[in-house]
């Protein structure tokens, strides 16, 4: 484990959110407070990965890898899309 | 075309309420203990709730906290997979009451404050020593864990403490405030002279909302409703009528709001009866106001007519006898002048607070 990976923050989900598979919809939906939206496929890929274990490195380099996309691209995409999920409280870095 | 399934279920559990509000937006007629529905019934709906793709249950009231059953029917609901959200005044949120709705699984609490500080709130619910106790009630939903909304409602009398209100929601630790203007339905609609705010007021109010999220941003989420009458077009009512929620009265009702049982010509289908799949896409209380079909001008013509779905039927009713007429709300109605003669006719003065002595006896 390099000092990066260290330094990395480990993604939860935000307080009083949930993310799940809707069986009517046919899709993954995150639930919160007076709130409930619809992520899109790439930010679902993401969110499965949240587990409390994880870094944010780890999950880059997990989809990098299943996806056999360049790591750093992923890193940087990951990054954005939980900064943004962040920012409406679904998820806490 | 089937409907898109909806996507919550506000359960009114019981319109007993140890407060009694001015403003309530129960209806003046309500409904007595024994017609309530039983736990057996309540959870069949939530089986029924959970299977037609409703996410999230919002247990309401009155008090949804006089029911012994709450937990029990939150467990139901989380077993399910759905949101549950309690809204409560919290007077009655002790240990016990709190340790039975954590360990349910409960995932949201949203509790109502009357005031920032102990006078005002406890004159305006008419119950001594209500305040101290909310305090005590935020505390604990803070120790469980759970995420906290604190809720004022603002009009003439409190809408000058809006930035104590939210100071004090800082203190709490809650993750969202909401500063509600009253909704002028129910018991709000009868007391509306003296709770109308002046537009100085609601300017100042909304002032300090704004302020207060420049200051606060990434540390609390603060959602402000506005009223309608110093606006120039009305709310999305419920998201549109009968597009997002059902609304279940205590007895079994179900509704697309919980002010529309005050509509004529409505039969509002019993859950006792009736399936909430044949509710949602077959009942003619839901589909008879949902989309644009029934709209005449100017909605039937305007681009914001899957904006505001013509605004409130309730209010439309309300003030201009109405049920198909375009909210008054809103400047493009010809009937716009109701809005600012009310504001006209308004100013301080004594209030009448919600009773159950009122109800009907069925
Ligand atoms: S508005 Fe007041 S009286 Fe009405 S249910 Fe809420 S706390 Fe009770
Ligand atoms: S005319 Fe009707 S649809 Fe257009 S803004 Fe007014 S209420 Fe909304």
């Amino acid at each position: 484990m390099t000092a990066d990976t260290l330094a990395s923050p480990i993604p939860t989900l935000g307080r009083g959110h949930k993310f799940r598979f809707d069986q009517v919809r046919g899709a993954w939906v995150i639930l919160g407070p007076e709130r409930m939206f619809v992520p899109d496929e790439h930010a679902v890929e993401v969110l499965k990965l949240i587990d409390g274990t994880r870094s944010v490195d780890a999950i880059a380099a997990d989809l990098a890898a299943r996806f056999a996309a360049p790591a750093e691209q992923i890193r940087a995409d990951v990054q954005t899309m939980l900064a943004d999920l962040a920012s409406r409280g679904a998820v806490k870095l | 075309m089937m409907a898109p399934p909806p996507l919550g279920l506000i359960a009114e559990l019981t319109h007993r309420c140890p407060l009694s509000c001015p403003y309530c937006s129960n209806p003046l007629e309500l409904e007595r203990a024994s017609t309530e529905l039983d736990t057996e019934t309540w959870r069949r709906v939530l089986d029924q709730a959970s299977a037609i793709g409703i996410l999230q249950i919002h247990f309401t009231g009155g008090e949804p906290l006089v029911r012994r059953d709450l937990p029990e029917l939150v467990r139901h609901a989380s077993a399910l997979g759905l949101y549950t959200n309690i809204i409560t005044s919290g007077v009655t949120l002790d240990d016990r009451a709190m340790a039975a709705l954590t360990s349910a699984g409960v995932d949201h609490i949203q509790l109502s404050f009357q005031d920032s500080d102990a006078a005002g709130n406890d004159m305006i619910g008419d119950s001594r020593g209500a305040f101290a106790k909310k305090q005590a009630a935020a505390a604990r939903i803070r120790q469980a864990g759970l995420p906290l909304t604190v809720n004022f409602v603002v009009h003439r009398e409190n809408v000058a403490r809006v930035p104590q209100m939210i100071d004090m929601a800082e203190a709490l630790h809650a993750e969202r405030t909401e500063i509600a203007h009253v909704q002028y339905y129910g018991w709000g609609l009868v007391n509306r002279a003296a709770l109308l705010p002046t537009r100085a007021q609601l300017e100042a109010a909304t002032e300090a909302v704004e302020a207060a999220r420049l200051r606060l941003a990434g540390r609390m989420v603060i959602d402000y409703v506005v009223p309608d009458y110093h606006a120039a077009r009305p709310k999305a009512c419920m998201g549109g009528w009968a597009q997002r929620f059902i609304n279940i009265s205590p007895s079994g009702r179900a509704m697309p709001c919980h002010a529309a049982e005050t509509l004529p010509g409505f039969v509002f289908p019993s859950v006792r009866e009736t399936t909430l799949s044949d509710i949602w896409h077959k009942a003619d209380a839901f589909l008879r106001f949902r989309g644009t079909a029934w709209m005449r001008e100017p909605c039937r013509s305007c681009d914001r007519r899957e904006i505001d779905w013509g605004g409130c039927r309730c209010q439309a009713f309300a003030l201009l006898g109405d049920l198909t007429a375009t909210d008054p709300a809103c400047e493009l109605s010809p009937d716009h002048g109701v809005m600012q003669a009310a504001v006209r006719e308004s100013g301080p003065g004594a209030y009448v607070f919600r009773r159950i002595e009122k109800a009907r006896v069925t």
